[in-house]
């Protein structure tokens, strides 16, 4: 019988019910009866996620000596929904926070959410964090979390390292990885080696009673990571250097920056004023910031990458080495020079006339500048100007001027090396050498920042090559962990014989009779420089100075800016000697001459 | 034959009993999940206990309507409600709001239906009257392919509405065809399938195919040897391998990335805490921390503390749980049996096949909701939000589940009059 048959199928359906229900009641019974995982204490069993926050890379200088490195604080958290607070008073008084505050801060923590933990009190020294967790017990729903804060052991360089502070919305939904009240680098070398300074974070889940006491690993620690420390940074930093050069600097308004020329690592790199890093850690740092960024004399920026200057005189060997290679002078060459009365610029020197190229560059003579670069826009290999214009703006290119280095900490500027199109935009395609004589002598459309200046006299002393100036040499034990941008060799394209002429002549800038900076000769070694005076609407005129040491084989190009101070022999060249002497010999003899570099107040 | 208006006389009062038991230990579990020190009154609408208060009682109105209607109503309007449905889910489609990733409610200023809940109903009504009628018989192709089209029909506007979980209870009505004469084999073949495709996930490929071969193999002495039966064999034992190499295929480029966390959560292959196994995880430490006798009532902390996110809805099995232990849960899945037995029980009496078609119909939808939503709480099923039946917190399915339910009391009371 087919219905019957049909009939029995009740069964089959009713057997398929009751086994799913004695499989669930099973279950049930494993997880609710049996198994004690689930229920270590019959009370309250409240699973706690505690971030294990891996200590942050430090950084060491050339020669191992530390930059910046960590110290432990402690971060109070709180959750809301757990925390019971008997005595709202003698908890204040505990935290060292008056009860108002207090409260705000528990009404915030609890706005945020009241089941996850914020922190409470942010940072919490050593000291205070031993009395404090005596205390805790009392109250449920605290614990303490470990952070490590930055510490700098000589208060230098905070513009090149950087600083640290928690990360902002916007940064949190770029990258998943930072959650409320993470650290994050957020200026020089703590910013773009954020992933290898940070580490990775660990997680440890533990199981918490009701009277807030950890009672040990979740299930063994199955779910727990392990953090995983930040790297080491090493650069090429001369710690020493570098403090010597923040202390010269001190009272004045400017940068120095120098470079070892055969690798392209920055020695030091300042900028002034400055400030003390040690104010942009810990809990004041959000105030200490605020004064800093409405200092007046603008602290915070960082002038030998972002600041921009006309180069003047220091521009004239370029101008030279382009107008030698594109055959518009050669070594003999002569202009003369009317002095005072020369036109269409004239002299501020006194000197022998005419004069060739070396002879020039020793004086800085204007009017056999401005020859040469109108020899050059109408040099015959070239169509016309506006060709020969393209030609010197690609050789700029090639020196490393008018683009960013792209080096290893943010805000860098690209100066300034005015394009073909500009003018044809400004006279409306009708200018020439005339138009831009100001090119010539460094002036004008023309801007560079300290550190390009610096390569400038890299490239001289390399005698026509360089490595992009960069700050780290080594992340990590890795080999080969720098970009392949700091290590690519890049060539100018001008001979390595109009660059010797060139040298020769920066060489008597010191050594000859008639030397800018013969006064500031170092007696160790042989320096070559070159002095500029840039004016400037703004005020007094600004003191250049780019130079490179020992003559013959180079370890150090340097570019000094002193702003508003006058001629680029009176300041800029002495402090870039001093730096020299201090990097090549270890001491400075020249005590008179530091003194009164040292007391200078000039801004 | 007894008189018509003796009705309430002849209603199954052990069902109506249940099903009351249900919505009591629903609403108690809906204010535990809920309670919070600052709202203690019962009655105040702006919590969640207090709007199922309102929704139970708006239910038993329903109820108390449908058991006053003639019951041949219903088998004379089922096409047209069916129809009604279906233009509903279509509507829906077009000029629905979206909540949590489905587009599958109307809206109407505060008031809120899913139209997916009904479609349960008037899919059960259209395929009891389908197989009511004298000349329709499941052994016959034509009535079978309808009443596949009659079930998945809706069940796949709903999944155009990726309102996956409301989708797949569409399947339970193959219980109804089965019982009704549907052939046994591709339910068992669907099963196997399932549990192959979870095996082979869960283990590895190339076990499974020895398996597989190693199957062959012995089933190869327990049969005669003749030609017939090794081909059989052999086909079947290539459709399995087939099967088991397409698994890796369809999991890891048809199946959406949800549902790969949920199906890799389920068995164990991913522990996420924070993630996609945060709920499941949660869940269970709710339940187990319930222990034999349950931390008491108001007294659960796990759920109390908002570690189970959809603690009313979906995951309202937790509190009961945690709250009233497994003495508790063993009483709530008490229940559920025993109204299941007792549908059975009702359908089997029917005599008109409508209404017992229309009897498994409940069942099934039913007991499928039952499976997945404590499977999922304990575990053992991958997370599919579907609400547990008349106890989870909502309007829209506590008002179908009453239709539904009540329609079936309303036809078990009028069988007698049937001849």
């Amino acid at each position: 019988m087919r219905s019957r048959q049909l009939a029995f199928r009740r069964y089959h359906i009713l057997l398929g019910i009751l086994v799913v229900v004695v499989i669930y009641l099973l279950r049930l019974f494993w997880l609710q009866v049996i198994d004690q995982s689930y229920k270590f204490s019959s009370q309250n069993n409240v699973l706690r996620f505690v971030t294990l926050y891996p200590p942050r890379g430090t950084m060491l200088d050339r020669n191992g000596e530390l930059l910046v490195y960590n110290e432990t604080a402690y971060d109070l958290m709180i959750v809301p929904r757990q925390a019971r607070i008997p005595d709202t008073l003698e908890f204040a008084r505990l935290l060292k926070i008056d009860v108002q505050q207090l409260r705000t801060r528990i009404e915030k923590a609890r706005n945020y959410s009241r089941v996850k933990p914020s922190v409470l009190v942010e940072q919490i020294s050593k000291e205070d964090y031993g009395y404090i967790s005596e205390k805790l017990y009392q109250y449920p729903g605290f614990y303490f979390q470990t952070r490590t804060l930055r510490k700098y052991p000589m208060a230098i360089g905070a513009h090149i390292l950087g600083d640290v502070g928690e990360v902002s919305p916007a940064e949190m939904e770029r990258n998943p990885y930072y959650k409320m009240g993470d650290y994050i680098g957020k200026s020089g070398l703590e910013r773009s080696y954020e992933q290898y300074l940070r580490g990775r974070k660990g997680i440890r889940v533990v199981m918490v009673d009701v009277h807030n006491r950890e009672k040990g690993s979740y299930k063994e620690g199955r779910f727990d990571t392990l953090p995983e420390n930040g790297q080491t940074l090493h650069l090429g930093l001369d710690l020493r250097l570098q403090a010597y050069g923040e202390q010269l600097m001190a009272n004045k308004t400017g940068s120095v920056v120098a470079i070892d020329p055969r690798t392209g690592e920055i020695l030091a790199l300042v900028s002034s004023p400055g400030y003390d890093p040690n104010l942009l850690v810990g809990r004041q740092r959000g105030a200490n910031f605020n004064q800093l960024l409405n200092d007046p004399r603008k602290p915070l920026i960082n002038r030998a990458i972002s600041g921009t200057y006309p180069p003047g005189s220091t521009f004239k060997m370029i101008n030279a080495l382009v107008a030698l290679q594109a055959g518009a002078i050669n070594e003999h060459t002569q202009f003369s020079c009317q002095g005072k009365s020369s036109q269409p610029i004239r002299c501020t020197h006194a000197h022998v006339t005419p004069l060739a190229v070396k002879e020039a560059i020793e004086h800085s003579c204007n009017p056999f500048f401005w020859n040469t670069f109108r020899s050059t826009l109408y040099a015959s290999r070239f169509k016309n100007h506006k060709e020969a214009y393209q030609y010197w703006y690609d050789k700029m290119m090639a020196f490393g001027l008018g683009h960013k280095f792209d080096t290893d900490i943010p805000f860098e500027l690209p100066g300034n090396i005015p394009s073909r199109n500009f003018f044809d935009r400004v006279y409306r395609g009708n200018w020439n050498a005339m138009t831009v004589r100001s090119l010539s002598i460094g002036q004008g459309e023309i801007l560079l920042t300290p550190l390009q200046i610096a390569n400038l006299a890299a490239i001289i002393g390399n005698e026509g090559w360089y490595y992009p100036p960069h700050l780290v040499r080594r992340i990590g034990n890795g080999t080969d962990s720098l970009p392949a941008s700091f290590t690519t060799k890049i060539h100018t394209g001008v001979d390595r014989k109009y660059f010797q002429i060139v040298k020769e002549a920066m060489l008597n800038v010191f050594e000859g009779g008639g030397g800018t900076a013969r006064r500031y000769k170092i007696a160790d070694f042989q320096a070559a420089g070159k002095t500029g005076t840039v004016q400037n609407p703004h005020g007094k005129d600004h003191s250049l100075f780019m130079a490179f040491a020992p003559f013959d084989n180079p370890t150090i190009a340097i570019a000094v800016v002193v702003e508003n101070a006058g001629f680029g022999a009176t300041w800029a060249a002495p402090i870039a000697s001093l730096m020299m002497e201090q990097f090549l010999t270890g001491e400075v003899k020249r005590k008179d001459l530091e003194q009164r570099m040292l007391e200078a107040v000039l801004n | 034959m007894r008189e018509e208006k003796n009705i309430f006389r002849n209603i199954d009062w052990i069902t109506v009993g249940i099903s009351l038991a249900l919505m009591l230990i629903g609403w108690i579990s809906i204010y535990a999940a809920v309670y919070d020190e600052a709202h203690h009154s019962i009655f105040d609408l702006s919590q969640r206990y207090g709007k199922q208060l309102l929704w139970i009682a708006m239910a038993l109105v329903l109820a108390l309507f449908v058991l006053l209607a003639d019951p041949r109503f219903f088998n004379a309007f089922a096409l047209i409600i069916y129809l009604a449905t279906i233009a509903m889910l279509i509507l829906v489609l077009l000029f629905g709001t979206t909540i949590s990733g489905s587009k599958s409610w109307f809206q109407i200023g505060d008031f809120r239906l899913q139209p997916a809940e009904f479609a349960k109903f008037s899919t059960a009504l259209a395929l009891a009257s389908l197989l009511g009628r004298i000349d329709a018989s499941l052994d016959q192709m034509r009535t079978r392919v309808l009443s596949l089209t009659i079930i998945f029909l809706p069940s796949l506007l709903i999944l155009l509405q990726y309102d996956t979980g409301s989708a797949i209870v569409f399947g339970a009505f193959m219980i109804v065809l089965y019982r009704e004469g549907f052939p046994g084999w591709p339910l068992l073949l669907a099963l196997v399938a399932g549990v192959l495709f979870l095996i082979t996930l869960y283990t590895s490929q190339t076990a499974v195919l020895l398996g597989l071969v190693a199957l062959f193999i012995i089933s190869l002495f327990f049969v005669r040897r003749d030609v017939q039966n090794i081909l059989t064999l052999l086909g079947m034992l290539a459709a399995g391998v087939l099967f088991v190499l397409s698994v890796e295929f369809v999991f890891h480029n048809v199946l959406e990335p949800h549902q790969r966390t949920r199906i890799n959560v389920l068995i164990g292959l991913e522990e996420d805490l924070r993630g996609a196994g945060y709920n499941v995880h949660q869940s269970k430490i709710a339940i187990g921390s319930g222990g034999f006798f349950g931390k008491g009532f108001l007294q659960g902390t796990q759920t109390k503390f908002n570690f189970v996110p959809e603690q009313s809805t979906d995951f309202i099995f937790c509190t009961v749980g945690e709250e009233w232990g497994f003495l508790g849960s063993l009483v709530l899945i008490g229940l559920y049996l025993a109204l299941f037995v007792r549908l059975i029980d009702l359908a089997e009496r029917q005599r008109s096949v409508f209404a017992r078609v229309y009897g498994y119909a409940v069942l099934s939808v039913m007991f499928f909701h039952f499976m997945v939503n404590i499977g999922m709480t304990i575990g053992l099923m991958p997370v599919i939000g579907i609400p547990l039946p008349f106890v989870s917190y909502g309007g829209s399915s506590l008002w179908a589940f009453t239709l539904m339910l009540f329609v079936f009391i309303r036809l078990d009371a009028n069988r007698l009059n049937l001849l």
